[in-house]
């Protein structure tokens, strides 16, 4: 009984959550400056690609490089697809588009979609052969992958645009996506991994052995985590791309890889609401450390500003994460309504019964 | 296809071919004994380069100075990342040291960006090794012939330390397993040392070879020489010396006839690296050489 009652009331406030966040995604598209919603936009999709990692690298085990590369496919197939055929001629000027290409438009959602779709084939297509091999291998098969999708989309002149990129993107991305994309990435992921999958998947990342002689499917639930964060990786591509307006091919670098890498590390592998906290740190503090590599003047001597330094103080962050804190911020905690109660029981007892041995 | 256009083109796939070995050896050597892809290691490889860079201009040694202090400093940068990096992860998940790597590779690069800048430096390349000469017809650079021979020699070392030094013998016994070789007294921070040592030298060898061919350096150069030598590593199956050596020669010479043959493919030739990749991983997961 207190159960289902629980249950009922987390269920409400986890609506009531969802209105509040609409109401503030409300006021801050007609409020905030384009300066602040792009950053709250970037977050919502680095918490995506955090989120999605996770599921591949915090819940499955299995260390993914590849997500730079899956973006790239998911922005250029949903950018080519919701283009106008205007806008792709003049972005085409050296070499035509291809034919089908170069006159089909649709809307924005479902070229979202199939940008996801064929990210989860390249997945599953990139994913199947090394997963069914050692764990560590996909680590440098997805870098390769990830790699050589950049090269060959410089190259592809007549589909891609070369090292050009595509420009003049129309801007659909707006918090409603990106955020509503965002809830329902984690929504989706959460009840994907308190599913007897997910229970599959974290069988695997604790014990492959044990996981086996259990009768679990390795590599069929291998494969499906990696589509699975392939598909959300190719979603969150299509959204940047339709933010900056811009598909550089040249901008999917494995340095975005590592940044997603630190999102989950930082947050906890294991934890999605760690993701999710550091997603969206990480956005805000991306834009925050460009303090570092502009010039400065400290007590009278002159800083002259040098590129990379934020970079660098990432991959100081990361090492010292993977020395010293190797739990992240969370580890393999969640935020729930459960815990949170207890959490408030928990002070008000302390507080009652301090006040009582006072009184 | 003349035989003499064959010709000249597998002689630079040798030569090209050695230095993706030596790289790979690197990288087989250190899986074989702690299970660890490090990543890092082509940023290893890159590092190599600059050492000699400013060895040579700012401290104006003469080039052959230069590369002994390159490959020791090397060696030291080697060392002191396994020390700091890997060894206080070794008990933890591999996963945990799986990212140690990769973060290791990462902040390499950026430090790299931030104290080397990112510009491309063009490597000093003395005129002795861009002398060209012919034999019957095929025109060849004294570097290549210097890189097969310099090769040869490291190979021939190698194979001297592992197979008639104990050190080696506890490299082997490590890698064929770790818990009852610590059980039979083998130094395990030492054995690993002198992996990582072996590992990194090898590696600024082939970067200086790699500089005197194509005599442009900067801080990603590392990336793709690094990952085409793993690839390599794993053709020929990991952990087996033999293996890389193969996988290396197979790797540079595929790479070189690609650009030889279909010039217009010449920009896209690691799909073709990468295509053998997945092959060899669906149908020969152990790679040519590997243990079953």
């Amino acid at each position: 009984m207190k159960m289902s009652q629980s249950k009922h009331r987390n269920t409400w406030l986890t609506l009531g959550m969802l209105v509040i966040i609409a109401l503030g995604i409300f006021w801050a598209q007609t409020k905030c400056d384009p300066f602040v919603l792009r950053i709250m936009n970037v977050a919502a999709i680095y918490v995506i690609l955090g989120v999605s990692l996770n599921l591949i690298s915090g819940f499955t085990g299995q260390f993914s490089l590849g997500h730079a590369g899956f973006m790239a496919i998911g922005a250029y197939v949903s950018a080519l697809l919701y283009m106008s055929p205007q806008v792709k001629a003049v972005n085409f000027f050296i070499k035509p588009l291809i034919w089908p290409l170069s006159v089909i438009q649709m809307p924005f959602f479902p070229a979202l979609l199939i940008g996801g779709i064929v990210t989860g084939i390249a997945g599953f297509l990139v994913g199947t052969p090394c997963l069914r091999v050692r764990g560590d291998y996909l680590a440098i098969v997805t870098f390769g992958f990830s790699e050589i999708i950049r090269v060959l989309f410089c190259n592809l002149q007549r589909i891609t645009n070369g090292p050009l990129g595509l420009k003049g993107l129309p801007v659909f991305t707006n918090l409603w996506w990106s955020w509503g994309f965002m809830v329902f990435t984690v929504f989706f992921i959460k009840r994907l991994v308190d599913s007897s999958y997910g229970r599959a998947l974290k069988s695997i990342r604790d014990n492959e052995s044990a996981a086996m002689a259990m009768g679990i499917n390795l590599s069929y639930h291998k494969v499906l985590s990696f589509v699975v964060g392939a598909f959300f990786a190719g979603i969150a591509g299509g959204l940047l791309g339709s933010l900056l307006m811009t598909v550089d091919p040249n901008s999917f670098n494995v340095f975005l890889t590592y940044q997603i890498v630190l999102i989950v590390l930082l947050g906890g592998m294991g934890s999605i609401t760690g993701s999710v906290i550091m997603g969206i740190a990480i956005a805000v503090s991306m834009e925050l450390l460009r303090v570092v590599e502009s010039p400065m003047n400290i007590f009278g001597l002159h800083i002259p500003g040098i590129p990379g330094m934020r970079m660098l103080l990432f991959a100081v962050i990361l090492m010292f994460v993977v020395l010293f804190f190797r739990t992240g911020l969370l580890g393999e905690r969640e935020f729930s309504w459960d815990g949170l109660f207890a959490f408030t029981g928990r002070i008000k007892e302390k507080l009652s019964s301090k006040g009582g041995q006072e009184a | 296809m003349t035989l003499t256009f064959f010709m000249q083109n597998l002689m630079n796939g040798i030569a090209l071919g050695f230095i993706f070995a030596l790289i790979a050896i690197g990288y087989t050597m250190v899986y074989g004994v702690v299970k660890l892809v490090n990543f890092a290691h082509g940023d290893i490889f890159m590092m190599a380069t600059f050492f000699v860079y400013f060895s040579i201009t700012l401290f104006g040694l003469p080039w052959y100075l230069a590369f002994m202090a390159g490959i020791i400093l090397t060696i030291i940068l080697g060392v002191v990342v396994e020390r700091f990096a890997y060894r206080p992860l070794r008990t933890a998940p591999r996963i945990s040291s799986l990212c140690s790597a990769i973060g290791m590779s990462f902040l390499l690069e950026n430090l790299a960006v931030v104290v080397f800048g990112g510009r491309q430096k063009s490597f000093y390349r003395p005129d002795f090794f861009s002398r060209t000469f012919t034999v019957a017809g095929v025109r060849v650079l004294t570097v290549t012939l210097v890189t097969i021979g310099i090769s040869l020699l490291a190979l021939l070392v190698l194979n001297y330390l592992l197979y008639r030094r104990k050190i080696g013998l506890g490299m082997r016994a490590l890698s064929r397993d770790f818990d009852t070789a610590r059980l039979m007294g083998i130094n395990v921070d030492q054995t690993i040392t002198f992996t990582f040592a072996i590992g990194s030298g090898l590696a600024a060898i082939g970067a200086i070879l790699w500089a005197l061919r194509y005599p442009q350096i900067w801080p990603f150069m590392g990336v793709f020489p690094g990952w085409r030598a793993f690839t390599a590593a794993i053709i020929g199956g990991i952990g087996s010396i033999r293996g890389a050596m193969v996988g290396g020669l197979l790797i540079g010479i595929i790479t070189i006839m690609v650009v030889a043959l279909l010039p217009s493919l010449a920009g896209i030739k690691d799909i073709f690296i990468f295509m053998i990749l997945v092959a060899v991983l669906l149908f020969k997961p152990d790679g040519l050489f590997g243990e079953e």
